[in-house]
């Protein structure tokens, strides 16, 4: 993307004044989107987003300044511009002598999606539409969206790295309405995997679309979901957003350094039932959090954070890092060269414990089964989480009975983890989903085994 | 007009002009710059100073519509574009109410949405006033942390061209400054922020920042989980605008026209109880999102959606009110130059009623008042309108406001509440949102805790 000389250069300026660190990060990302809705292809959409990011530490001050120029004026004008806010001072010339390292791909892609035609884009959506209408009478909506990427990516910084990747990735997401006597209803479906287009040689967009009416088709019979406290049953890869929001932000170094995290001051201690073991992996080929280098030219790693749960170890970037004289742990990550990095996860999950699934059911007399979780937020401080339920059931006597309309399912992250006393040998990761910090949005996934939480609260409608 | 403007509305001028026969065009053209500061312990942490600039062209020909956009102005990659979006028309299904809004002869009502002061403002007059935000927010409370303070400022200029006669120009700037706080009792932690928005930072009330962000720190700690039932919720003005995100999607024309929205086929009816009054006013200077035109290039007005509690119509955009056989009502949205206008409310206001908070409280026996939701976007369905949502706040007993709780949600149907609506505040709030805020009483709600 840019030659060797110009970084060094342009490391060189960036540095100038005195600075301890400087980075160039450069990112070129073409992608095509289609939407579909109400029967019609919307519109096909393609991006082209191209540009540097320049970061300059001194101190403890991070100076930043982005261009969409990549000429070597430009980006040493956006040197100049990072260091002078980095700060001021004076100090010498640094010399920049780069190592290229070796290519640390996650995955190979067969079937670039720039290669492949538009039309063949566009026809998935099709697909989707009429497998999801012929599910039912009831079904009165469908809309769909296509969506690829293809992003190059350079890091280059003044302790020599020098990196880069190549991240492809393609996606579908559906949403179904159902008409019946009680109102609409809605049902959701999505895949994303980090891989070309081959991937919907194994994935089946008819089948995720019949999924996501029988959903919808399902709900419309539903009853208002309880209110109070009651054992939940999570179904497998259909909660594993839960640890990634309750827990998995609370175990990233830059929450905890500034004690904003339940689980500073933690490490070693037992801080989730012995059961559970939680970590994060950006090096899982395919799923969507897989990244070959993380955004400052780490490669990426399989980190446990909790091991038994004894909390093991956080997750790091470059500056949490290098304040703690550590090493990072590919978890450096930002939505684009507009961004400056922080701590980010990549695929954060549950691994299995022993329990069949269906004793886990047949063990709870009575609860609430989640087959799908919804959105959520999360205070990372206090561990407290809301996430919404897209589909639920009731659980009476050991069986899973009626359909629950939507509610919400409240508790503390660190509470949660201390309750799983059942846990599943039916590991699966969850759809793919788009982590949210500090206005960053970065592609992360999620999965854990059916468990149980001896208890938690479900806000229901129900009187 | 800035020289930036012109020069924007010429490079849409430039991309229309290359229409060929029987092909619609539309050029949006955005420019940015921003700043960003943060401390934490009275250092800078970072300092991110940036430009960003796009174009994004759509293209329609026989029904179709394609698009492209790119993070950049240089002309090789507008030709791109161009192309780019000429091919996308070919994969469109022909729709025979895609179109490109037209001049439709509403003025638009001027308004202030530039400053000089902010322009020129010294940066190390901005540094200095977010670390004195951070003393100010450390000395309110001696329970108080902090998390971090921020400074923010972006100026932005955009200009749109359509070969169906529209051509227009923009560009505004505005900031805030905002502060998370942490606040520590024992093994207890909880949280809480702060904020300030002015067109200049002259118009920061950092005082007030401050305190609020200790106040909604401090104010939960000891909160306990309250014991589930039904009973009054007042929904505090921060609160109430959060709801109002949620049933403006309700009153989106698009929603509507494509079986969406709760309230479709409703017009005219009761849907509300008599003292709601919701208006979406993007040019009231008093709205945070007040704006002179839409993102289609329209002007910017106000709409009556619900009145004395009967709804009266919708929000569209061009397409969508093609579709409903309406006009647009100049509620076009746009994020930014990377996609096509979709159809929102601008600046959503409930009017107001009269009495303070303190007053609606005096007469509730039994209530909560909600001071902060979570998830309520994801509990929430809007096409069913049943919602639940995390919540936190303050017991009412007896006319009085009592023990904090929090780890509780509340439930009900948008439709339910909104009937249920016993009173409106007269605390209106012009919030940094697409809704001002105010204290709402509803009479009848599930709040389910231990």
């Amino acid at each position: 993307m840019i030659d060797q000389d110009v970084l060094t250069r342009v490391l060189g300026t960036a540095v100038k004044s005195g600075a301890d660190f400087a980075e160039v990060f450069a990112e070129d990302k073409r992608s095509t989107s289609a939407g579909l809705d109400d029967g019609r292809i919307e519109q096909v959409t393609s991006g082209r987003d191209r540009g540097a990011g320049i970061r300059v530490v001194k101190g403890d001050t991070t100076g930043f300044a982005h261009t969409a120029d990549l000429s070597e004026a430009g980006l040493l004008a956006a040197a100049v511009s990072a260091a002078a806010a980095a700060s001021q001072g004076g100090g010498g010339v640094r010399e920049v002598a780069l190592t290229r390292r070796a290519g640390t791909q996650v995955n190979t892609v067969e079937r670039s999606p720039d290669e492949v035609p538009k039309a063949a884009k566009v026809e998935l959506l099709r697909r989707i539409d009429d497998a999801a209408r012929s599910a039912g009478a009831s079904i009165v909506q469908v809309s769909a969206g296509y969506g690829d990427s293809r992003r190059r990516i350079l890091v280059a910084n003044t302790d020599g790295v020098l990196a880069e990747d190549e991240q492809v990735r393609c996606l579908v997401r559906m949403s179904v309405v159902a008409n019946g006597d009680a109102g609409m209803q809605t049902g959701f479906q999505s895949a994303g995997q980090t891989v070309g287009f081959e991937m919907f040689d194994s994935v089946d967009v008819e089948e995720l679309a019949r999924d996501a009416a029988r959903m919808a088709i399902t709900k419309l019979s539903a009853r208002p979901a309880p209110s109070g406290s009651v054992p939940v049953v999570i179904k497998r890869g259909s909660g594993g957003v839960l640890f990634h929001e309750a827990c998995g932000h609370g175990l990233e170094a830059d929450l905890v350094a500034k004690g904003a995290s339940v689980y500073r001051g933690k490490a070693g201690e037992l801080v989730a039932s012995p059961l559970v073991t939680l970590v994060d992996d950006g090096t899982m080929s395919t799923e969507w959090g897989a990244i070959g280098i993380d955004d400052e030219g780490h490669p990426s790693q399989y980190n446990v954070l909790i091991q038994d749960g004894v909390l093991t170890d956080y997750m790091w970037d470059y500056l949490r890092a290098r304040k703690e004289h550590r090493a990072q742990s590919g978890n450096g990550r930002r939505q684009s060269y507009m961004h400056l990095p922080m701590v980010r996860m990549t695929n954060t999950y549950v691994l299995n414990g022993t329990e069949e699934p269906d004793d886990i059911v047949r063990a709870t007399e009575s609860g609430v089964y989640v087959a799908k979780l919804g959105g959520g937020s999360v205070n990372t401080a206090t561990g407290d989480f809301v996430f919404g339920m897209t589909e639920a059931y009731l659980i009476e006597d050991g069986e899973i009975t009626e359909p629950l309309r939507e509610g919400n399912l409240i508790g503390n992250g660190p509470q949660v983890l201390r309750d799983i006393d059942l846990l599943g040998n039916d590991f699966a990761m969850g759809n793919p989903g788009t982590c949210g910090k500090d206005g960053q949005g970065v592609p992360v996934g999620d999965g854990q085994p059916t468990l149980r939480v001896k208890t938690m609260t479900i806000g229901g409608t129900a009187a | 007009m800035s020289e930036f403007e012109s020069q924007l509305q010429h490079i849409a001028d430039a991309v229309i002009a290359q229409a060929k026969p029987g092909e619609h065009l539309e050029a949006y053209v955005s420019r940015d710059s921003e700043t960003d500061i943060r401390v934490y312990e009275g250092e800078i942490e970072h300092f991110v100073s940036a430009q960003s600039e796009g174009i994004g062209i759509r293209v329609i020909r026989d029904g179709r519509t394609g698009f492209a956009y790119a993070g950049t102005l240089d002309d090789r990659a507008i030709a791109e574009v161009l192309a780019e979006a000429r091919d996308n028309v070919e994969f469109g299904t022909p729709d025979e109410w895609a179109g490109l809004a037209e001049p439709d002869g509403v003025d638009v009502v001027r308004q202030e949405l530039w400053s000089d002061v902010l322009a020129g403002f010294a940066t190390d007059r901005k540094i200095e006033l977010t670390k004195e935000l951070e003393r100010l927010a450390v000395a309110a409370d001696s329970r108080v942390r902090i998390d971090d303070a921020n400074y923010s400022d972006v100026a932005a200029e955009n200009a749109v061209a359509t070969t169906s006669g529209i051509r227009r120009s923009g560009r505004e700037n505005g900031c805030y400054v905002s502060v998370s706080t942490l606040a520590d009792d024992g093994d207890e932690t909880q949280t809480g922020f702060g904020f300030s928005v002015g067109r200049s930072p002259e118009e920061f009330d950092l005082a007030k920042a401050a305190k609020e962000a200790a106040d909604r720190a401090t104010r939960l700690l000891g909160a306990t989980k309250p014991s589930s039932r039904r009973l009054t919720v007042v929904l505090d003005p921060f609160v109430t605008a959060q709801f109002l995100g949620i049933i403006s999607s309700t009153l989106n024309g698009e929603s509507v026209i494509k079986g969406r929205s709760l309230f479709k086929d409703r017009v005219g009816e009761q849907v509300a109880s008599p003292l709601f009054t919701l208006v979406d006013d993007p040019t009231n200077p008093l709205a945070y999102t007040a704006t002179e035109l839409d993102g289609e290039g329209l002007a910017a007005r106000r709409n009556v959606l619900v009145d004395g509690g009967v709804l009266h119509g919708f929000v569209h955009n061009s397409y969508s009110a093609r579709r409903a056989h309406t006009a647009s009502t100049g509620n076009a949205v746009r994020g930014g130059f990377k996609g096509t206008p979709g159809v929102g409310c601008l600046a959503l206001q409930v009017q107001p009623g009269t009495r303070s908070q303190a007053e609606l409280v005096s007469g509730i026996s039994d209530g909560v008042l909600v001071q902060q939701v979570s998830g309520l976007h994801s509990g929430v369905n809007p096409i069913s309108g049943d919602f639940s949502t995390g919540a936190s706040g303050l017991l009412i007993t007896n006319g009085q406001l009592g023990a904090p709780v929090r780890e509780f949600t509340i439930a009900s149907t948008l439709q339910r509440m909104l009937l249920d609506l016993i009173e409106v505040g007269g605390d209106v709030d012009w919030l940094p949102m697409r809704a001002a805020g105010v204290s709402l009483v509803i009479g009848d709600m599930t709040m389910s805790g231990a």
